[in-house]
Parts: C-alpha cells; structure tokens; sequence
C-alpha cells in the first residue's frame, strides 16, 4: 500500500485552476521526483498536501488517513514534514530555536535532544553556529537548517521544495548527498525540483508535471531516457 | 532639582501605562499585522469591569482585578474571533475599519450600560505615599512601577524562554512556516489577543486609580498615545514598546510642567514626527524590506 496517495487531485487559486486532476502516490522507501517547469504546479502540489493550500476536489492520503482536510499543523504530528521553497526558516530566531520549532509536536524531552544530536550529526555547521540567528547563516546553511528543522520531528515522509536553489554548486551536490543519505536511513522523499538531472539521479520513480496535469511518469532511470524529457528539462 | 526628579518619576509612572497598552498593540501587529484600534477600549471595559467588582458587586479587592483582568482577556479573544479572524485574508483596509468599528461598539455599549456622566471611583490601591530626601512618591505611583516591571519581566520571559512563546515568534515571522512545525497559528493568535487584553486590563486598571473618574471614552486618550509610543519604539518590536511608553510618559511629563500643559500633546506628537523623520521603523524598529 502506497504511503502517500494523491487521487485525482485539483487546486484552484480563485478562477485560475492550478492543479487539474493530478494522481500519484509515494511508497516507503522511495525517494519519488516531481519535476516540471515553473508554474507546472509542483509547490502549489506540496503546500495542499501538507494543508497550507485548501484542495477544490479529489482525495489526499497518508498512511490510510484521508488528510485532504486536515489543517496543517495536526499532519506534522502523523509523521510528514515539509521542507518549503525558499527555506523559510525563522531568521530572528536562532538555529537551536528553529531547530526546536521542529519539533513542536513532540513532548519527550530526551527523545528530542536525541534527534537534536543526529541532526548536528548530519548537519555539524548548524552545531558550531547554534546561539547565532537563522538570518545570519548564508543560504547553503540555511537550507541546512530547513532540512535539520523538518528531521527535527522524526518524520517518516519528508517533502522537500526546490531544496538546490539558489545554492551554489558545491552546496548543490552536498545537499543532494544529504537528500540520499536522509533517504538511506528510512526516511521517505517526496522531492520537488527544477533541476530534473540531479533529481533523477537519486529519485527511484518521477512524476513530470506540465501546467497542473501529470504529463509522464516513470522509473527514473527511464524518464532520464526519454527523448522529450531530454528535450523539455535536462537541456539536451 | 527636587522637582525635576518628582516630574520625573510622575513621567515614568503615566508612561508605565502607556508601555503596557502599547505591548498590545505591537504584540498584536507583530502577529496580525494589524493596528488593533479598538485595543483602548479594552482598557476601559477593564477600568468599568473593576468598577462593577468593587463598588456593585462588593468583592473583595483581589477578586476584582481578577475579574477585571479575566473579562478583558476573554473580550479580546472574541473580539478576534468574531470580527478580526474572519477578515484573516481581507486587505488591511478592511480589517483597520473593523477594528474602529469595535472601537465604536465598545465604547457605545458602556455608554448604554453606564451613562454618559462620569462615575467618580475611589482608588483601590491603599498604599501609603513614601518620601526619600524630600521627595514624596504617590503610593499608586509606586504599585504602578511595580507592576509594570513584573508584568515586563513575566512577558519577556514567557516570550523567550517558553515553548508557547517561541511559537508565538515563530508566527509572527511566517505563518506558513509556522503551520508546518505543528504550530497552531490560529491558537497562537487567540492567545496573542489574550496577554494584550490581560496587560490592557492591569493598565486600566492602573489608569482608573489615578484618575478615579469612568466614562465610556476612557480607553480613547491613553490607547492613541500607547499607540503612538508602539510606533515610537517601533511597531511589532516588544522592547520597543517598552521603551516608547516609558520615553512617551517621560517627554509628556517634563512637557507639562516645564513647557506648556495646552502644547504637551502637541510637543508628544511632534516628537513622534521628528523620530519617523529620522529613523522610519521607530526607535528599535528593524528596516526591513517586505518580501513580494
């Protein structure tokens, strides 16, 4: 049974149909790529299944909950987390504080300061800069951040937004590193991105997204394959 | 010299109250990102609420500012729920005419209830005056400071230090974000309301035992100039609120009795403009640039 299973899922924006009836679905284990140009949909495909964005119709579910109404804060406590376009992390708090805003929903203290140690673990930096101000780190750190914050609540599917942009291209790589190793220790990836290549060398399976509709889907290896995709996003 | 320190405490003890209003108005814009303009009236339904303890209901003295302060907090958070959370996406201008809609009922439902004529109100503060080196501090003067402090010190403590208070931060920064980490943002903003209210309530309460005289526009004179110290210090900026109040009750002080009681408004204002001039944000208001 799928972890994550969107059905025939469609987000309006006022009069302007975003997302026209997409359906796909996340196993455990995977990590699954949606790519597709800008304005395909992809953000707006994340912020509704993590309950920022309202769903118009259709079903979203998650481990056999039906989520498609679920505000967002209670979805964070089933054991999904999102990693948004842009970071977003809180700039006048610091990393330890942003760190701890992940894990809002948990109440065990030890258990916290246990996942706290893995993440500057994975992340050393963001331990060497704990007392400083999430807005003082550069962008690089920043995604760092964002990624350590959503760990922080021990999830098993993380979404991770456009997680490479506007790094430079040594971060792009470690951040992609990151995104494997996350996965390889039994975390489920749903990942958006705009830089199809790099996100279908790690994906297992991919969704190609044009404006609100599923265009193709595939193992990755194959969508790598496929001549239009080379056209369309891998600029060949 | 005697003098000037006396105006100077007089000073700090009128610009303790505007300090605790004005923590309302930019806890609330920090977190709404609204001017909350009937955030005054709430001082007066405090101020009539201790009056109804005390003097009708014959409670004792702690149980009424305990209801005082309880009416307060609860007529916040239904004023948010009612008006204000409904218009969460409508433009500023909406919300900002709502609010002095609120205003308006507030103050036209205590004139319902308790007439238009002054209701004269013995203090409830019996604290004798003390005098150190010839000068004499008011007792009420001297709750006033008190209390300010502890509640400055509480807020602070409760904003940085604790789990609730964080997440208030956090979503004052980024809502969305917020809703990520499992915050509830409307809680958080419920809750927001209530801590505003409930120093609202102790400021009126504050102000009536000064002024010992209730009428429906009580609220009206101190909330504009709490208002004007937020903006002082820098709206959205809790220090800055602090700091604002204080220098606000100070300026209007050392103005009323050096310069002129006709001009201390005016000289209050004008300050206000010169500091806009020169630092926009407000005092420890941070320059930011609004993300599109």
């Amino acid at each position: 049974m799928a972890m994550l299973k969107v059905t025939d899922l469609k987000v309006s924006y006022g009069v302007i149909q975003a997302i026209k009836g997409i359906s796909f679905e996340v196993n455990k284990g995977e990590i699954v790529a949606l790519i597709g140009a800008n304005g395909a949909g992809k953000t707006t495909t994340l912020h509704t299944v993590t309950g920022l964005l309202s769903a118009q119709s259709g079903k979203i579910e998650y481990e056999g909950h039906d989520i498609t109404r679920m505000p967002g804060h209670k979805i964070v406590a089933l054991g999904m987390a999102h990693v948004p376009e842009g970071r977003r992390v809180f700039a006048e708090l610091t990393v330890l504080e942003n760190l701890k805003m992940g894990a809002y929903t948990r109440k065990d203290k030890t258990e916290i300061e246990d996942t706290l140690s893995k993440v500057y673990k994975r992340f050393p930096r963001l331990e060497e800069r704990k007392n400083q101000l999430a807005g003082t780190l550069s962008g690089g750190e920043q995604q760092m951040l964002a990624m350590g914050r959503a760990l922080m609540s021990k999830p098993e599917l993380i979404l991770m937004d456009e997680p490479s942009m506007g790094l430079s291209p040594i971060y792009v790589n470690e951040i992609f590193d990151i995104i494997q190793e996350i996965n390889h220790s039994g975390t489920t990836v749903l990942l958006v991105e705009q830089n199809a290549k790099k996100a279908l060398a790690i994906a297992d399976r991919a969704y190609v997204l044009e404006t609100g509709n599923i265009a193709l889907e595939g193992k990755a290896e194959e969508l790598l394959a496929n001549d239009s995709v080379k056209k369309a996003y891998l600029g060949e | 010299m005697k003098n000037v320190i006396e105006q100077l405490i007089n000073g700090l003890s009128t610009g303790s109250i505007y300090a605790l209003i004005a923590l309302g108005y930019t806890m609330v814009y920090g977190i709404a990102r609204m001017i909350n303009f009937a955030h005054g009236d709430i001082i007066m339904v405090g101020a009539y609420a201790l009056y109804v303890g005390v003097s009708l209901m014959n409670l004792p003295i702690a149980a009424a500012i305990l209801l005082s302060i309880i009416v307060c907090a609860v007529l916040g958070i239904t004023v948010e729920k009612v008006a204000y959370k409904p218009l969460r996406k409508a433009p500023p201008l909406a919300v900002l005419i709502t609010a002095i809609g609120v205003s308006f009922l507030l103050q036209n439902l205590a004139l319902l209830i308790f007439k238009a004529t002054p209701i004269p109100f013995q203090s409830v503060i019996q604290v004798p005056s003390v005098s150190i080196g010839g000068i004499t501090i008011s007792g009420v003067t001297i709750v006033t400071l008190v209390m300010t402090l502890i509640s400055m010190v509480i807020l602070t403590l409760f904003i940085n230090q604790t789990r609730a208070g964080s997440a208030m931060r956090a979503v004052s920064e980024d809502k969305g974000a917020a809703e990520l980490m499992g915050i509830n943002v409307n809680r958080t903003i419920s809750q927001t309301f209530a801590i505003g209210s409930v120093l609202a309530a102790i400021a009126g309460i504050l102000y009536i035992c000064q002024y010992q005289s209730l009428r429906p526009t009580l609220g009206a004179l101190p909330g504009i100039k709490a208002f004007v110290a937020a903006v002082l210090g820098g709206i959205g900026n809790v220090p800055g609120a602090m700091l604002g109040g204080i220098v606000l009750g100070l300026i209007e002080s050392i103005a009323k009795a050096y310069i002129s009681t006709e001009l201390s408004d005016a000289i209050v204002f004008g300050v206000l403009v010169v500091v806009l001039l020169v630092r926009p944000s407000g005092l420890l208001g941070k320059l930011k640039n609004e993300k599109v």
